[in-house]
C-alpha cells in the first residue's frame, strides 16, 4: 500500500510540474473552466429569476439549489482531477497497443490506467464550490446540524467513489469494444441525470427513471444525498439514503474492480 | 479557332469530372473510416439524446414550480420542442473534431502532406466532414425520427410548405456556417500551436450564445446598461445564433414573414463573410508555415 502511496505522489507531482512548466495554458484551462462553471450558474440564476423553487414543494429554492450545485462542483472536480484524464487516455492506449506496455510492469493495471495522469486546473472549479457552498449556508435560515458536517465529507467521498466506479466500467466498455470514443461523452451525458434535484424526475416516466438512476446506476445519490443532508432535516428517508449511499459507493467500486479485471482477461493486443 | 474552343472546353469538362471523382473518392474514404468503428458510433449517436431528458423534467418541474403558462413567450411545449429542434439543427451545424484536427495537423506538420498534392485541403476536409454527416444522419435518423414521433404532442401543428422550405434552407446554412467557423478557429493553428483552450472557450460561447442551452428569447428582459438594448439584442449581432436558435425558432413559428427573410439574408451573409476569413487565415497560415525534415 505505502508502495502505491509513494507511486501516486509520483505521478501528481510529475503532472504538477508539468502543469507548472505551461503555466499559461494551466491559467488558460483554468478560465475555461472557470466559465464553463460560470455559465452553468448565470443558467440557474435565469431559472430563478422565472421560478422560486424548482419542482413544487420541492424545498429546492434558491440558496439550498445552490448549495446543491457546490457538492456537484466539488465531488466532480475531485473527479475530473484525479481520474478522468487517465481514463480518456485509455481509448488510444487500447486501439494503439499502448496498453500492453502497463500490463507488462509490476503494478496494479487499474491502479496504473486510472491514477497515472491529474489535471489540477479541475481543482478551480472544485475551489469555487467550496465558496458557493458557504455562501449558500450562511443564506440557510437555520444552520445545519453537527451530524451533518460529519456525514457531508464521508458523502462526498461516497460519491466520488460511485463515479470512479461509473469510470472504471466504461473504461472496462472501452477494453471490450477496442475503440470507445464515446467515453467521453457517456461519462457527460450520464452525469447530467445527477446535476439536478432527483424531484425534478417525478410522473410517469419519471418515477421509474429515478428509480433506474437511484439503485441500478446509482447516478442520483452522487449529488443529492450529500447537498440534502446540508440543506434539508435528516429525516427517516434521508437516513435510509445515507445508509444507501455507502452501500452503493462500496458495491460499485468492487462491482468496477470485477468487470475491468474481467475485460482486461479478454483484452487483445493491437500492437505488432 | 473552332477547334481551340472545343479543346478548351472539353479540358474544362474533364477538369470538372476530375474534381469530382476526386471529391467523390473522399467521401468513400471517408465513408469506410466512420463505419469502420459502428459500435462506438452507434452509442454516439443514441447517447446525444439523454440531455434533453433531463431539459424536460427540469423545464416541467420550473413550469410546475411557478404556476406560470408561459415564459419569454415559451409554453413548456413550446420549450420541449425548442430543445429537440435545436438538437436537430446542432446535427447540422456542430462540427466535432474538426478545429482540434485542423490544429493537430498543423502541429504534427502531417498539414504539409496537403500543401504538396494538388488537394485542397479545405474542400478536402468539407467533403470528409458532409461524409461525416451523412454517416450520422444514416445512423441518426431511425432515433432521430423515433424520438420526435414520441414527443410530437410537444409541437405545434406543421407550418405551412414555405416555412419547412425556409427551415431546410437554414439548416444546410447552419452546417455551412458551422464548418467554416470551425474551420477558421483550428486555423490558428497556424499561429498558436496550442490551441486547446481557445476551442474549449468558443464552444461555452457557442453552447451559450447559439440558444443552445436555452432560448434567446429569454434574454430579452436583460438590460445591457444602453437604454433599449437588451442581452438579446447583443447576442443577435453575432452568427453564433443561426447554428442553433434560428432553425428551431423558424419552425416554432417565432420568426415569421419579412424577419425570417431578413434573417435567411443574414445567415447567407454571415456564411460569404466566414467563407472569405477561412480562405484568407489558411492564405496566411500556409504563408507562415514551416515544415522540416520526412
Amino acid at each position: 500500500m505505502r508502495r502505491y502511496i509513494k507511486i501516486f505522489s509520483t505521478f501528481a507531482r510529475a503532472c504538477l510540474v508539468r502543469d507548472m512548466t505551461f503555466r499559461v495554458n494551466f491559467l488558460l484551462e483554468c478560465l475555461t473552466s472557470l466559465g464553463w462553471m460560470s455559465m452553468n450558474l448565470a443558467f440557474y440564476l435565469l431559472i430563478f429569476s422565472f421560478t422560486p423553487e424548482i419542482g413544487r414543494g420541492s424545498g429546492w429554492s434558491r440558496e439550498p439549489f445552490f448549495a446543491f450545485v457546490a457538492t456537484g462542483l466539488i465531488i466532480n472536480a475531485i473527479v475530473q482531477t484525479l481520474f478522468m484524464p487517465s481514463a480518456s487516455e485509455l481509448t488510444e492506449m487500447v486501439r494503439t497497443g499502448g496498453l500492453d506496455s502497463v500490463l507488462v510492469r509490476p503494478l496494479d493495471a487499474q491502479f496504473l490506467l486510472s491514477m497515472h495522469r491529474f489535471d489540477f486546473s479541475s481543482m478551480a472549479n472544485g475551489l469555487v464550490g467550496l465558496g458557493l457552498l458557504i455562501w449558500s449556508v450562511l443564506c440557510f435560515p437555520a444552520a445545519p446540524p453537527l451530524i451533518a458536517w460529519l456525514l457531508y465529507p464521508l458523502l462526498i467521498v461516497c460519491g466520488v467513489a460511485i463515479l470512479y466506479g461509473l469510470i472504471i466500467m466504461l473504461a472496462a466498455a472501452t477494453i471490450l469494444m477496442g475503440r470507445n470514443q464515446s467515453l467521453y461523452d457517456f461519462w457527460f451525458y450520464i452525469t447530467n441525470f445527477s446535476r439536478y434535484p432527483a424531484e425534478i424526475y417525478a410522473g410517469p416516466w419519471g418515477d421509474p427513471l429515478r428509480s433506474f438512476c437511484t439503485f441500478i446506476i446509482p447516478i442520483l445519490l452522487v449529488v443529492n444525498v450529500p447537498a440534502g443532508t446540508l440543506a434539508r432535516p435528516l429525516s427517516g428517508e434521508a437516513w435510509g439514503m445515507v445508509v444507501l449511499t455507502f452501500a452503493a459507493a462500496g458495491i460499485s467500486v468492487g462491482l468496477s474492480r470485477v468487470v475491468f479485471q474481467a475485460a482486461l482477461a479478454r483484452y487483445r493486443s493491437a500492437s505488432s | 479557332m473552332s477547334t481551340a474552343a472545343n479543346s478548351e472546353s472539353h479540358h474544362t469538362s474533364c477538369g470538372w469530372l476530375l474534381g469530382l471523382r476526386s471529391w467523390w473518392r473522399m467521401l468513400i474514404i471517408c465513408l469506410e473510416e466512420r463505419l469502420a468503428y459502428r459500435s462506438d458510433f452507434a452509442l454516439g449517436t443514441v447517447m446525444r439524446f439523454l440531455p434533453i431528458v433531463t431539459q424536460v423534467f427540469l423545464w416541467t418541474a420550473v413550469f410546475a414550480a411557478s404556476s406560470r403558462t408561459d415564459i419569454a413567450g415559451y409554453s413548456r411545449d413550446n420549450i420541449v420542442a425548442y430543445y429537440l429542434l435545436t438538437m436537430v439543427t446542432r446535427a447540422f451545424s456542430s462540427m466535432p473534431s474538426l478545429a482540434g484536427g485542423i490544429s493537430r495537423s498543423v502541429r504534427d506538420g502531417s498539414v504539409k502532406k496537403y500543401l504538396i498534392q494538388p488537394i485542397d485541403y479545405v474542400g478536402f476536409l468539407l467533403a470528409s466532414r458532409i461524409a461525416h454527416k451523412l454517416v450520422y444522419y444514416i445512423v441518426a435518423i431511425l432515433p432521430f425520427a423515433a424520438v420526435l414521433f414520441f414527443c410530437r404532442g410537444y409541437f405545434p401543428p406543421a407550418p405551412d410548405g414555405l416555412t419547412i422550405a425556409a427551415y431546410i434552407l437554414s439548416l444546410l446554412l447552419s452546417f455551412l456556417l458551422g464548418f467554416f467557423m470551425e474551420a477558421t478557429l483550428g486555423m490558428i493553428a497556424f499561429w498558436f500551436l496550442e490551441v486547446s483552450s481557445i476551442i474549449f472557450a468558443y464552444m461555452l460561447f457557442q453552447y451559450l450564445l447559439s440558444g443552445h442551452m436555452f432560448p434567446i428569447d429569454m434574454l430579452a428582459d436583460i438590460p445591457t446598461g444602453i437604454t433599449g438594448v437588451s442581452l438579446a439584442d447583443v447576442v443577435r449581432l453575432l452568427p453564433f445564433e443561426y447554428t442553433a436558435y434560428f432553425p428551431a425558432a423558424v419552425w416554432l413559428g417565432k420568426i415569421t414573414g419579412w424577419e425570417l427573410v431578413r434573417g435567411l439574408l443574414i445567415e447567407i451573409a454571415w456564411l460569404v463573410i466566414m467563407i472569405g476569413v477561412c480562405r484568407f487565415v489558411w492564405w496566411r497560415g500556409t504563408k507562415r508555415y514551416s515544415g522540416f525534415g520526412g
